[in-house]
């Protein structure tokens, strides 16, 4: 076994080339447990958490986005004034485990592992973000929604790094919401993220833990669009209502030992229409 | 510039300010058993090795992390502050003080990982209310004590040093 710890993003690139199939360790909040079990016995290990270019987030106003490294920890995604340019992230990673679990973890680590369940990647898959690779050979981009293919699986091809995500700065109401057993330090049973496009006219609506991987809703979106007054921020009771009925068939549930499908398609529906009523708070 | 071990290479881990070896572990060891099994360092306890009960709670380059979450072999160049590194043993720190006049101590498993948290909560927000005392320490899981008491231990602790002088 061995364990490399580059402090470049030119090393850990090399050090991927050598062993495209190396376990790339990020916060280690996802890959240890699974170390720590012995479900996962890695042959070569490159951390990342060292890498200096990973470790920070740029905003251009030109394009008015936020271009987020990789080994950015909710811990830092929670700090103005990231915070105030990206609402609904900040508070998806507020609700990530633990202080200690948010020190560690990263944005590029939730998009690694790419659980369902994972808290950033429905803010991600809501602003329609852009994730960027590496590799020794070169670099490519492509978006959060080619970039996610099932539970645990990415298109990351071995040899290949996260660098980033891109997100846009949206003008308009955002959030994220989840339900679990506890208000810490807990997977989500359900969650949301919407994203109010005031200039583009939009709501944006993407669903985590109810299907293999994070849903976007087409149809609750498209909904929204006509039912809501962007002017007024206003919507009506019926019509949130609706909303949420429509996120509800979007989801794709299952039952597991943390919930039922019932439960989950039912606290979707709840948690769609309570954040189309932040947004648009005027009846 | 790139820190590589390879297996049973020795390699050196900083903790509370020494620079100590670790030698025939296996790389893929936890900062947690590396800490307690290699290193003889007990006060930090092991319950759940996957980062839900804050009890292996340390600092690494002062952040408070769980070291059962940490690849020991990963933290080459860190600086590692565990419970033993917190104060001389005799000379208890005011937030352990403080956990022992409260009756914040019952069977005590979660308590050193509550005291790292505690300095940490305490270097963030000198002064904090009671919710945010409850999220800030959110990560460390104790069954005994109903938490009341470990609440007003850090409030003691505030209260102090706000009168102290040293917030």
């Amino acid at each position: 076994m061995s364990v490399l710890v580059p402090h470049s993003l030119s090393d850990a690139l090399a050090a991927l080339a050598d062993n495209p199939d190396a376990l790339v360790l990020a916060g280690g909040t996802d890959a240890m447990v699974e170390v720590n079990s012995g479900h996962r016995k890695p042959s070569h290990v490159i951390a990342i958490n060292r890498v200096s270019e990973l470790r920070s987030w740029t905003y251009d106003p030109v394009t008015a986005t936020v271009h987020i490294g990789s080994g950015v920890t909710y811990a830092e995604l929670m700090e103005s004034p990231v915070a105030e340019l990206l609402p609904a992230l900040a508070e998806a990673s507020r609700t990530v485990g633990s202080p200690q679990i948010r020190h560690a973890g990263t944005l590029g680590g939730n998009l690694g592992t790419c659980s369902p369940a994972g808290d950033g990647l429905p803010v991600v898959s809501a602003l329609d973000g852009v994730v960027h690779l590496a590799s020794a050979a070169g670099e490519r981009s492509l978006s959060v929604h080619e970039f996610m293919i099932g539970v645990k699986r990415t298109a990351r091809q071995p040899g290949e790094l996260i660098t980033g995500v891109t997100l846009p700065v949206l003008t308009g109401w955002q959030g994220y919401s989840k339900v679990g057993v506890r208000n810490a330090m807990v997977i989500a049973l359900a969650s949301t993220c919407l994203a109010t496009d005031l200039e583009g006219r939009n709501v944006r609506l993407a669903l985590g833990s109810v299907g293999p991987t994070i849903l976007r809703c087409t149809e609750a979106e498209a909904f929204a669009a006509t039912a809501v007054s962007f002017e007024t921020r206003s919507v009506s009771v019926a019509d949130a209502r609706r909303f949420g009925e429509l996120a509800a068939a979007a989801s794709r549930p299952i039952d597991d030992h943390r919930a039922t499908a019932e439960y989950r398609r039912h606290a979707i529906g709840v948690l769609a229409s309570r954040l189309l009523r932040r947004a648009f708070p005027n009846e | 510039m790139s820190e590589s071990v390879a297996l049973n290479e020795q390699y050196e881990l900083h903790v509370n300010g020494e620079v100590r070896p670790v030698r025939d572990s296996w790389l893929g060891e936890s900062l947690l058993y590396v800490l307690r099994e290699r290193l003889g360092l007990l006060g930090s306890k092991g319950a759940c090795e996957q980062g839900e009960c804050g009890s292996c709670s340390v600092l690494v380059d002062d952040e408070l992390v769980c070291s059962c979450l940490v690849l020991a072999a990963s933290a080459v160049d860190q600086s590692i502050v565990t419970i033993e590194g917190v104060a001389p043993i005799g000379s208890p720190s005011d937030v352990q003080q403080a956990f022992v006049d409260a009756g914040a101590v019952q069977c005590g498993f979660c308590t050193p990982g509550l005291i790292m948290a505690t300095h940490a909560l305490l270097e963030r927000i000198a002064d904090p209310t009671e919710f945010e005392i409850r999220e800030e320490l959110s990560g460390n899981v104790c069954r005994c004590t109903g938490y009341g008491r470990i609440i007003e231990a850090v409030q003691r602790v505030a209260v102090s040093r706000r009168d102290s002088g040293q917030s």
